[in-house]
């Protein structure tokens, strides 16, 4: 069977440093025009004009060779910086590759935002017809779904008001309507689910889902690698640029976070420093400085732990004011950033201190780790004065290796948590 | 959506605009034409009408300044009306390369975000333009029958300088809005350029008022053709036709060097803008 679409060797390279400074001046132009010819103008993607020199290259995707076939949907997973976008933006023809070529057989839609071209100041009857035709559906196409894209969207009424008096929500619905009733053969979806709220984000995924199954062929990049596993069939990782595995959604996912999740640190170390940890918001400061996981007998944990086993977490952080109130928390997930359960210092009924400054350190005992089998990451965080003030995602990964949690022998393998539960076969003949 | 068998790779060298694709796209064209006419009056008072009162501002103030005080006459139809009927082009072309050359990087977060022929970003504000254009010409049937100025066969000359003006500003335009993408410049240069383009363009003087010596600076400007042919059609003055030749062979050579150069660039927009 022919691929549907067939990427071979795609490379993309970008100019870096101070000749990419967004905008060039007629001055440097000029020079440059005159150094290098007229020729040159528009030909070096970044800047058009500077003569490439190895350190100055990034190469955004390199040597990429996929084959998509009818009723795949693949999902493109990598670390920030690893080449997804570019790839999307080459297969959606926003730019061009340096190298290599692409043949897409078939109608192509590619949705890198949703609402894209949306003016405030037009109703939303007319950014209904602007935006559909900015997605590549004719006139006739929009009028014979127009009637279903404001029924999901639910704007009735608004339909004649300007958009910019939407609510945001309003607003987004619309958006998501339209690129909803796109019916390509081809989709190509970026992560234009990066909107609204979480409740909104999940009705969203169950919508695209219905959408990949009218149509035919899906590419996804999202870094929801939950939406991934339940809706693609396929993943590709990208490494810098290049694809670093191909295989099962399942298999791609485990295989990224195991090799190349940037923030996951290396195994078998049970001391984590905080302070550089790479899983902090920018908008934190590093109060939280180590991270200290033990097992059984205070033995250091090397990131393997038996499903009911004794968790010991020992907490450093700085208390840079003194201060009364301050609590620190562990968050579990599972791989595809599901959150599990919570530790936290503000659950412990019989704490009581008195002001403290400085260094401290929390001692966190789970006396059997309710998780089940499988693969977790630790995310720490701080509160003083019962705000947060320092998060690190990712700060440790947890494997759960199979145990035998209930004394059965029985090992659950679904859902995430195991808990505590007590059965009793009432005797025949007693009805309470 | 894209045609059915798709081939991306790297273009190379020159090459023309892909009419076969901007035919698939039209709808778009339409859309956008559609969408910059509705915005550019929205939430003013006067809504179209701006169209007009431009045009009609710049002759009572032209008027006053160059016909009383300058001392401009013998222009062969009252002054009004001989000023007005060269800014009906002369606003056109003037708004045109304002707006066209600011039209992409307008349109920044369409083009990071979907593919469609870029071209059509210009030249839709320039279609979008030229419907002002019209109606300035119902204010110039207007003010010829209040000053009762009878209309001459050369009036079928009208469509064809239409045509040369959108030529000559769609050349600019596709010009400006491709450089504008890389330098920034553009943006502060226009309004300075196209202050400096009025005085060498025969809007509130006759042609042959410029000194022989002087007369080839006209030859070379596009749009001086174009206003003296507006001048022909609608008031049946005399017209310099070695002007109007040069300036419709500099707007075609415009428009195509426009949309070559344009083709050249567009393959970095994405990625500089």
């Amino acid at each position: 069977m022919q691929p549907i679409i067939e990427i071979r060797n795609i490379s993309k390279r970008y100019q870096l440093g101070e000749r990419n400074a967004m905008y060039g001046s007629f001055r440097e132009a000029l020079v440059n025009t005159v150094r290098n010819g007229w020729q040159r103008l528009g030909r070096e993607p970044a800047n058009g004009h500077t003569p490439s020199r190895a350190d100055t290259c990034l190469w955004a995707v390199r040597d990429i060779n996929m084959d998509v076939y009818k009723g795949d949907t693949v999902g493109i997973i990598g670390s920030n910086g690893a080449g997804k976008s570019t790839l999307l933006k080459i297969l959606s023809r926003i730019t061009e590759p340096t190298e290599g070529s692409v043949s897409i057989r078939g109608r192509m839609a590619s949705l890198l935002e949703v609402g894209t071209g949306f003016h405030p100041e037009l109703t939303g009857r007319e950014n209904i017809y602007l935006n559909g035709a900015i997605l590549g559906m004719h006139k006739h196409e929009i009028e014979a779904r127009f009637e279903d894209i404001i029924a999901f969207a639910g704007i009735g009424k608004f339909l004649d008001t300007p958009v910019k008096r939407y609510s945001s929500g309003m607003y987004v619905r619309l958006a998501f309507s339209i690129a909803a009733h796109l019916d390509p053969e081809i989709l190509i979806v970026d992560e234009v689910l990066a909107v609204g709220d979480v409740a909104f984000q999940k009705k969203c995924l169950g919508t695209m889902a219905e959408a990949y199954a009218r149509s035919r062929t899906v590419l996804f990049v999202s870094h929801n690698l939950a939406a991934v596993e339940s809706l693609c069939n396929r993943a590709v990782v990208l490494h810098q640029g290049r694809i670093a595995f191909t295989g099962t959604a399942k298999e791609g996912i485990s295989y990224y976070m195991r090799n190349l999740s940037a923030e996951a640190p290396k195994e078998g170390l049970h001391v984590i420093d905080l302070r550089t940890a790479r899983g902090r918001s920018e908008k934190y400061q590093p109060h939280l400085r180590r991270l200290e996981l033990y097992t059984e007998g205070d033995t250091p944990l090397s990131g393997d732990l038996p499903a009911g086993a004794f968790l010991k977490a020992v907490i450093s952080f700085e208390l840079k004011d003194p201060c009364t109130s301050f609590d620190a928390s562990i968050a579990f997930d599972t791989d595809t950033g599901q959150r599990v359960c919570t530790a936290h210092s503000a659950y412990e009924p019989t704490r009581a201190h008195e002001e403290r400054s400085g260094e401290q350190t929390f001692v966190c005992r789970i006396a059997r780790l309710p998780l089940v089998p499988g693969e977790y990451n630790l995310h720490v965080g701080l509160d003083i004065g019962g705000h947060e003030v320092d998060w690190v995602e990712n700060a440790a990964r947890l494997t759960v290796l199979r145990a035998d949690y209930y004394g059965t022998g029985i090992v659950p393998t679904k859902g995430t948590t195991l808990i505590d539960n007590r059965w009793t076969l009432r005797p025949v003949g007693i009805t309470i | 959506m894209a045609a059915f068998e798709l081939v991306i790779r790297p273009r190379e060298g020159w090459q023309p605009v892909d009419l076969r694709e901007i035919w698939t796209y039209r709808d778009l064209l339409r859309f956008l034409v559609w969408r910059d006419i509705k915005i550019r009056y929205k939430q003013t008072l006067l809504g179209g009408l701006w169209a007009v009162l431009q045009p009609l501002i710049a002759m009572l103030i032209f008027g006053l300044l160059f016909n009383r005080i300058a001392g401009i006459r013998n222009v062969g139809a009252p002054y009004p009306l001989f000023t007005f009927a060269g800014l009906v082009p002369w606003t056109f072309f003037a708004n045109a390369i304002g707006l066209a050359s600011n039209s992409l990087v307008g349109s920044e977060q369409m083009i990071r975000k979907i593919y469609f022929p870029r071209v059509m970003l210009p030249m839709a504000m320039i279609a979008a333009l030229a419907l002002d254009m019209l109606i300035s010409l119902v204010m110039m049937a207007g003010l010829m029958l209040y000053y009762r100025w009878p209309t001459t066969t050369a009036l079928l000359w009208l469509p064809v300088f239409l045509f040369g003006s959108c030529l000559a500003s769609s050349g600019l335009g596709l010009f400006l809005s491709a450089l504008n993408v890389q330098y920034r410049d553009v943006k502060y240069a226009v309004p300075f350029f196209t202050q400096m383009m009025f005085f060498v363009t025969p809007v509130l003087y006759p042609v042959s008022l410029v000194p022989a010596n002087f007369q080839f600076i006209l030859v070379l400007n596009p749009i001086a053709g174009m206003v003296e042919g507006f001048r022909h059609a609608l008031l049946g003055s005399p017209v310099s036709w070695t002007l109007v030749t040069a300036s419709f062979t500099e707007s075609l050579l415009l428009f195509l060097a426009g949309l070559f150069f344009f083709r050249r660039l567009e393959r970095t927009f994405a990625d500089v803008i």
